[in-house]
This record gives structure tokens, sequence and C-alpha cells, in this order.
């Protein structure tokens, strides 16, 4: 999915008007045929893309939880307009009730915990922003920034949390062996089915991540739909007129308050959501995996595609979560270059590569008053918020 | 408060009583408003009646915009109150007030810039919506009438603008005149009963204040009050079916557009001469 | 808790307490300066510290000092690298000024963006920093400069040049030379600047530009001029805090930038971003506190003290405890 927008985000655009404008069932069959490629993708470990050295499908699963990480925060971040630079709070929570619950103090199966999980991260967004969102938004980046090291750290500090060693035996997914799959192998040139090389179909294992990003695909795909849904109705138009501004929705009746409360509530429940399959694939959790470094690089993950617009969101956390992975040759220099990749975006693409809407139709029509009033109309250039 | 009222029919005729007869709509009472050592206004007094075009004229610093804001609920009186239809609206929230019914455009226009027109019509539309993120998730019912009504008016208000066209493009792509259609027509769907219009003809050539003339005429026609600022007094006299003369916070003189041309003290203000060489 | 701790050890967890809160002070008004004029998280500040650390040591090394020289020249050779870490500092904030914003504020883009370009200067100059061993090693440079750029990750030490002599017994904690020129030259850099920022015609330009840029535009303030200097003014502030910092701690490495920075940008904060008293106050406020909670919690909670200090005074002040008096007036 997202690996067919990302590579040429600027031919990207003009690909979506082309599928924008396609007849109904064309565009169905056109979106499931892409979702079964994405669904086959570490079956078919096609050369270049898959990364030399690494288990191929626990690099993409790394990439939907990033994917997963960015729709949420795409809620925060780019449709109400709040700064939030503690997401990973939320995560950690997500993760490590899970851990305690099925691990650390309790034997729960994983599918009781996770509600739990989502349950605590997503009561964690209300009780932190009922106080907070109503300081200014400068203010909210540095009280999240805040929240994201005091959980880390009590995190750190406490016995009952595992302290500095981390939980172990996260328990898995159920999944039955159904059959399995041979995977191609490219090592002669021409791809060939490989049946020593095989992912069992949804055995969630320690060697064969597979099943495991089919479950983070999966549930981003839903995220996805869900995140139209609610875009495209009430809830969504009142989080961006409270971005746009905040006085002025105010004044047409908007609560703001509530919306911007149900926004960080919406996006710890989807980071709560990621932090849990995390800790599950992982099996294993300690609060290094819980640095201040990660909320930032989710937030660039965010702001890099474009916040505001969710293909926009997935090419970025696309490119943060598997650029590292895929140049680990250079590992010394993948922060360095990273730094700059993020520099180089603000100052020469300040929309993010796949800048939110500027709608197929509103281009359509404004070529239609161009031509009604003989270019009289000069509005040409798109004009930021 | 009534939560829900049927949007009214587009068309209605105007009520041809003489305004001073018809009920209050709003009854600003002995408002007093301070700033620290700043006294913005001055135990001002003026009702507003249903369905009449009341303008709101005074030089620049007057408090005519401060006099909006404590309407709207921007800011909290020092003192004083304001009724609407009879119910104060002392302690409420700002979209509290505007679901009460009484909606307002901005001085500098504040539109929803990265949003569609549609869009930014269709928020004043939710105001009277209640559609939460699990209907919307499912689509339940509720979500579904509450958008085709609140589109369907949308298109219905762009329509009454004249800025149909426009309908799918970003707010900040629309013409500065067309923005300020735009903030009317955003104001007009919250569904009110008092409309405030803060200077709306601000940056306007003579040929198109006459037509925002006509159009604020057939606002009102629709049924709905208007509270009106303005600089341009030709405009203001032309329009409004009274006028409320601020100066210096304090309201100097009250009556119909003929009466306000004659009154020493509004020319005095206007002219800049002191009150006692004026009368 | 552990109260008799707390109240045996009171005087020196104060005085260090404060001695720590300057250095914050000092970071902190790189980040309550810019934010005053732009509005904007100067998220490479941190960096623009941690440059300063390294050119004090730099020099130091340099300049030949360890423990043994004599008192003179040991003060020289500070003195010297006070001056290095501040120009340092100096000259990396107006890169980052030059680079990282410029291009940005002259296209007048979201600042959400600016954040995200200054997120990306910190991350290139601190890894520079931490991977400078291989830096070197492209000019051919690693074995000649060895001494200054080997263990490029790990902790690298400043020799004590300064001996740590008792001055006075404070309520019985031997005040040490170094605690009080921390301290006093916090206090007097911030008050020369506070000065300048007040009366000077460049400190009235940076004012009337965090009032309104485009007003004090029309009035004739070069706001790029006004933004310069701000940076300017925040790097010379940062390189003494980051001299003042070696003389404390003796030790830094090439991510020390990043807990000082997130610290610092709280005490702004806590102080009151956009307000230069706010920024000294809410430094020694954070220090102090810090102490003291880790005396009183145990050392692991430090940092959740910090943060939890934040939180609570900006629940009850939004503002910060001074407000923000350089801030723009909203509606």
């Amino acid at each position: 999915m997202s690996t067919a927008v990302s590579a040429r985000p600027k031919r990207g655009a003009g690909l979506k008007g082309r599928v924008v404008a396609m007849p109904k069932p064309l565009k169905i069959t056109l979106w499931v045929l892409l979702a079964l490629l994405a669904y086959a993708l570490p079956l078919l470990e096609p050369p270049i893309i898959s990364p030399p050295g690494t288990d191929f499908g626990g690099v993409l699963f790394t990439v939907t939880i990033y994917c997963l990480v960015a729709l949420g925060l795409n809620i925060v971040v780019g449709y109400a307009g709040l700064l939030d630079l503690g997401y990973v709070g939320f995560y950690a929570i997500g993760a490590y009730t899970a851990a305690i619950l099925t691990s650390f103090h309790a034997n729960w199966p994983l599918l009781l915990a996770l509600p739990v999980a989502v349950a605590a991260s997503t009561l964690s967004g209300v009780l932190l922003g009922a106080p907070t969102l109503r300081v200014r938004g400068d203010y909210l980046a540095i009280v999240t920034l805040g929240f994201g090291e005091i959980i880390r750290l009590v995190a750190t500090n406490t016995e009952w949390l595992g302290a500095a060693k981390g939980i172990s035996n996260i328990d898995r997914p159920p999944g039955p062996a159904l059959f399995e799959i041979p995977h191609l192998n490219w090592d002669t040139g021409t791809p060939l089915l490989d049946f020593n090389d095989t992912t069992t179909v949804l055995q969630f294992g320690v060697l064969d991540q597979i099943p495991y990003y089919w479950l983070g695909l999966t549930v981003v795909i839903l995220m996805l739909f869900a995140d139209r849904l609610v875009k495209d109705s009430r809830v969504g138009r009142a989080w961006e007129a409270t971005r746009e501004d905040e006085d002025a929705a105010e004044l047409m009746g908007v609560p703001t308050f509530r919306f911007k409360l149900l926004a960080f509530a919406t996006g710890a429940f989807i980071g709560g959501l990621a932090g849990a399959l995390y800790a599950s694939r992982q099996s294993f959790i300690n609060p290094l995996s819980f640095l201040l470094l990660y909320s930032i690089l989710f937030l660039a993950a965010v702001v890099v595609g474009g916040q505001g617009n969710r293909w926009g969101v997935l090419v970025g956390a696309f490119l943060v979560a598997y650029l590292p992975e895929r140049f680990r040759d250079f590992a010394d220099f993948r922060v360095l270059a990273f730094g700059a990749a993020l520099m180089a975006l603000a100052i020469f693409r300040p929309e993010g590569l796949l800048p939110p809407r500027r709608t197929v139709r509103a281009k359509q029509m404004e070529q239609e008053i161009d031509a009604l009033e003989e270019g009289a109309e000069t509005d040409g250039e798109t004009s930021r918020a | 408060m009534p939560s829900k009222r049927e949007p009214r029919p587009m068309g209605r005729p105007a009520v041809p009583e003489p305004s001073l007869e018809r009920a209050k709509i709003l009854d600003v009472q002995d408002l007093t408003l301070r700033f620290g050592g700043l006294t913005a206004l001055d135990g001002v007094s003026f009702d507003i009646r249903e369905g009449e075009i009341l303008g709101l004229i005074g030089p620049n610093g007057a408090g005519k915009t401060t006099c909006f804001n404590a309407i709207t609920g921007v800011y909290r009186p020092t003192s004083g109150d304001i009724l609407f239809q009879g119910t104060s609206l002392a302690g409420r929230k700002r979209f509290q007030i505007t679901k009460m019914g009484i909606a307002r455009t901005f001085q500098n226009i504040r539109l929803f810039k990265a949003m569609t027109a549609l869009e930014n019509v269709m928020v004043g539309a939710d105001a009277q919506h209640s559609t939460g993120i699990m209907s919307a998730l499912f689509r339940l019912p509720k979500h579904r009438r509450e958008e085709q009504e609140g589109q369907d008016r949308a298109m219905e208000l762009l329509r009454f603008m004249g800025i149909q066209r426009h309908a799918d493009e970003l707010a900040a792509n629309l013409s500065y005149g067309d923005q300020r259609r735009l903030e009317i027509a955003r104001a007009m769907a919250t569904n009110p009963k008092l409309i405030c219009l803060d200077e709306p003809a601000a940056g306007f050539n003579p040929a198109e204040k006459v037509k925002l003339m006509e159009l604020i005429r057939r606002v009102r026609d629709q049924g709905y009050t208007v509270l009106l600022i303005e600089h341009d007094m030709k405009l203001v006299m032309g329009v409004t079916d009274r006028i409320v003369v601020l100066e210096f916070g304090r309201k100097i003189a009250e009556g119909s557009p003929a009466e306000i041309r004659d009154n020493p003290a509004v020319i005095a203000a206007y002219l800049g001469v002191d009150e006692e060489d004026a009368s | 808790m552990n109260f008799e701790f707390l109240f045996n050890n009171f005087p020196e967890l104060t005085i260090t307490g404060l001695a720590f809160g300057a250095i914050y002070a000092l970071i902190a008004l790189g980040y309550t300066m810019v934010y005053g004029v732009l509005q904007l998280i100067n998220f490479a500040h941190s960096e623009v510290f941690a440059y300063g650390t390294f050119a004090a040591l730099w020099t130091v090394l340099a300049l030949g000092g360890d423990a043994g020289v004599s008192s003179g020249r040991g003060i020289a050779i500070l003195v010297a690298a006070l001056v290095a870490a501040m120009l340092v500092s100096a000259a990396i904030a107006l890169l980052l000024e030059r680079v990282a914003y410029r291009p940005l504020l002259k296209r007048n883009a979201p600042r959400l963006i600016a954040l995200i370009s200054a997120i990306g200067a910190s991350f290139v100059l601190a890894e520079l920093l931490g991977l400078r061993d291989r830096v070197a090693g492209w000019f051919g440079l690693e074995e000649s400069l060895s001494e200054y750029v080997s263990g490029a990750r790990i902790n690298r030490s400043m020799p004590t040049l300064l001996e740590r002599k008792k001055l006075f017994s404070f309520f019985g904690y031997d005040v040490t030379v170094i605690d009080v020129i921390v301290i006093v030259a916090a206090i007097v850099m911030m008050f020369a600047l506070d000065q300048f920022v007040r009366r000077s015609r460049l400190g009235r330009g940076i004012r009337a530009t965090a009032q309104d840029a485009e007003t004090a535009a029309l009035m004739g303030v070069n706001s790029t001029r006004a933004v310069q200097v701000t940076f300017l003014l925040g790097g010379l502030m940062a390189g003494a805090a980051a001299f003042l910092y070696m003389l404390k701690i003796e030790t830094t490495r090439f991510d020390v930038g990043f807990l000082l920075g997130v610290k610092a940008f709280t005490a702004a904060v806590l102080g009151g971003i956009g307000n230069l008293r706010g920024a000294l106050l809410g430094g020694l406020v954070l220090g102090v506190a810090e102490n003291w909670g880790s005396a009183l919690l145990g050392s692991e909670w430090r940092d959740v003290v910090a943060f939890v200090l934040l939180v609570v005074i900006l629940l009850f002040r939004p503002t910060g405890i001074l407000g923000e008096s350089l801030g723009k007036a909203r509606t």
C-alpha cells in the first residue's frame, strides 16, 4: 500500500488524481490488488526492497507499527493541531499494560490484555489532556514531552514495572498452524519458489515475523477506514476548525475543548494499541524502547509525509521506519543522514512530501472558472494555513 | 433553550410592522467593561427588536467591537447584563451562546483557511448537530441524516451568497469579497436568531457596498435579526432601521437614521469637535 | 521519603541546586529569547550548548592545561576557554539561524515545520560531534587530532585547573570557589543581558520585533538583524553556560546537550517563556527543586521531579511564574 505511493511522491499526487477519477468497481479492484500485494510483499522478498541480512517480515512489521503510530499522532497533530512531543508515553502505557498482564504479574492471554492495555492508554490520554489541553499550544508541547519522560523514568525506577531490566515473555497472539506458504528466492536472478523457506500461516512465532506483519497490516487498514469515516464527519470538521482558528471555531458553536480532548484520547487509543502489539512481537520490553527520541521520530513521520493527510503520514512512517533498516550498512551515519533529511525536507518541501488535500474537484472547478472567465481569476497558487 | 430548531424556510417576507413594537430579542443592560484601568464600555444599554437591522456606529475605539465581543461571550462584562430572548448570557461559554442563536462574523476575516468553503459553512451548521465519534465511525442513521442536512443547508447558503461555485475550494483561495461573503454564510449556518456583522464592508468598493447592502436586507428578509457594525455612514444610513452611536465607550445617541443624521452629538463625534462647542 | 537526608544536607543541596539552576537559566535565555521574537521552539539550542562544552574542553587541552599548572596560568587558560566557548556557541547559533531557520521564515512556513528543521539540525550537530573521529578521518587528521577526537561517543573529561577551595561555610556546607563563580557569573551575565535588551538600540529592536514584527519593520527595525542578534545573544549565553558547566562537572559527551536542553527549556517555560527574568527564576527554582526532590526520593527520581514540577506549575499558572512579558498578546 504505502510502497506504491511512496517511491515517487510527486507522481503520487497525479496518481491519486487518476485513481479518484476512476469508476468505482475499478477503483475497488485496484485497492484490493494493492492490499493483496502488500500482504504478499514479505513472501515475494523482492530484491533491492528487502533489506539485506535482516528479516524482511520483521522490518515490515516495524513499518506497520510506525504507520499505526503515525495515524494516531496525525489525529492529534495533523487534524486537531495539538503539538504532542510525548506520544511515546501512550505507546509505553499500552506496551507495559500488555506486558504486566500477560507475563509479569498475571497470566492473561494477549487477547484479553489488549483491550485493557488500550483502555489504560486512552484513560491516560484523558487524564493528561483534561488539565493540560487548556494551556496554550507550545506549552502543551513541553508538558507532553514531560509526560513521555515521566512515564519512561517511572518504568525505569519501579521494580513493579521491571525497572531497567524490563519485562520478558510477553504473550503472543494465538494462531492455529493451518498451512505453509513458500517464499520466493531470487538468488539465481529469477524468482523461484523456495520450499525450504516457508511461513506457517497464522503461527505467531519467534523466528518468522510475517504473521505479525499481517496482523499489523490488518490493523493499519482498519484504522485507515476508521480514520476516513471520522475525518469525514462533524468530528473531523470540528478538529480541523479548532486547528485552523480555535476562537473562531468556538464562536461557530464548536466546543473546542471537548474535541481537543477527544482527539487526544483517540490518539492515545491508537498509540496504546500500537504499543501493545509491539510488546507482543518483541516479547520483551524495557524502558530503552520508549526514549524521547521515539516521540520525535513519530512526529517526524507525521510531518515528513504531510501532516493532515493520511496517505502522507503513511509515507512518512514508512520512510522513518524503513530507511534506517534498509541502510544498516551505514549504521553509524544513520541518525546524521536522518537529521539532514529532516532539515532538507523542511527547507525545500515545507508542506511534507504529500501535502494535505487540494481536492481534485477544487482543481477541476478552478479550471472551469478559468475557462469561463478567461483567466480573469488569478489564483493558481496554493496558499497554506 | 431550544437546542434544535428547524432551519427557517428561505424567502419569508419581511414583517411590515414598525420595529419598536416587536419583541426584544437582545437586551443590553447597563453594560460596563474594564480592562485594568481602561474603561472600554461604560454603562451601555440598548436593545434589538426581532426582525430589525440595528446599526452600531461610532468613531474608532468607541467600543463597538468590544460590545460585540461581550455579546458573543468573548469578554465577560465587568458589570451589567445581556439578555437574549429574556435569558441572561452571563457565565455561558462562547459555543453555548452560539447554540442559543447568536452568530457573528469578524472584522478581520477569520475563516478556516485550509478547509473548503463548503466545509466552513458545514462547521457552522454542525452547531445544531450532535454526531459523535461513534455515530461517525459506524455511519449510524443520525450521522447520515445530520450530514445530509448540513450539506444541503450549507449549499443553500452558498447559493444565497452567490458563491456556490467555490464550494470545493479552500477558503484561503477565495477572493477577498468572497471570503467576506463566506463568513456571513458560515454565521447564518449556525441557524441564529441574531446575526452580528462586524464591518462586513471593510475593504469593499462602492459598487460592492451597494450589493452588500442589498444582501444584508435579504438576510433580514429571511427572518434573521441583524446587528451591524459599520464605518461607512452611507451604508449604515441606507440599510438600518435604527442606529446606536457609541463614543469613548458610552452611548451618545439612539434613533432612526434620520434622527441620527441630525443629532449634534453624533456630528461632533464624527467631526472630532468638542461636545460643548457643538451643542 | 528520606526527610532526614534532605534535612541534614539542606545547605549543600540548596547551593549546588542554585549552581545547576544558574546554568539552566543561562541556557534557557536562548530558548526564551528566540521564542519571544519568533514564537519558535529552538530545539537545536541544546547543541549550541554542547559545542560550547567541547570548545572549552579543547581549548584547555590545546593550551596544555592540566592539574599541575600554576594557578595564574590556570586562570588564564580558563579565561581563554570561556572566550572560546562563547565564540563557538555564538557561531553555531548564528549558523543555525542562517541554515535552519531563515529560509523557512522567509517563506512564512508553519511553525511546526520550523520545529522539524530544528530537530533535524539538532541531530546533525550532535551526530557530527559523536562522529568527530570519523569526520577527522576524512581529512586524514585522526592521528594528529586524536587527543581531541578520540572516544567520540563516550565521556571526555577536562583536567581540574581550579582548586575546589573552600570559600566560606554556609550552615555547615563548605561553599567552594566553583559554586560561587558559577552562581555569580550567571547572575552577572543575566543582569548584563537584561540591561542590554532594555537599554540598547539593538535591544529595543529585539523587543519591538517580539511585540509586533510587522509594525517594528515599518518603524525601521531591521527584523533580520534583530533575529540575528537574538540568536547571537542566546549563543553567547549558552557558551558561558557551557564553560560554567565544564568548570563544575568537568565532563562532557556528544549528546550532553539533549537533557540539559530539555531542562533549560523547562526552566524557560517555568518562569514564563519570553521573559528574561523568568528564565533566571525558572532555572533557579528548577535546579533547587530537583536537588531537594532527588534527596527526598532518591537521585533516580531527579528528572521526574523536574517534569512533575513543570506540569504542576503550568496547571496553576498557565503562563509560567512571571508570565510572558516579551510574548505577544493574542486574542
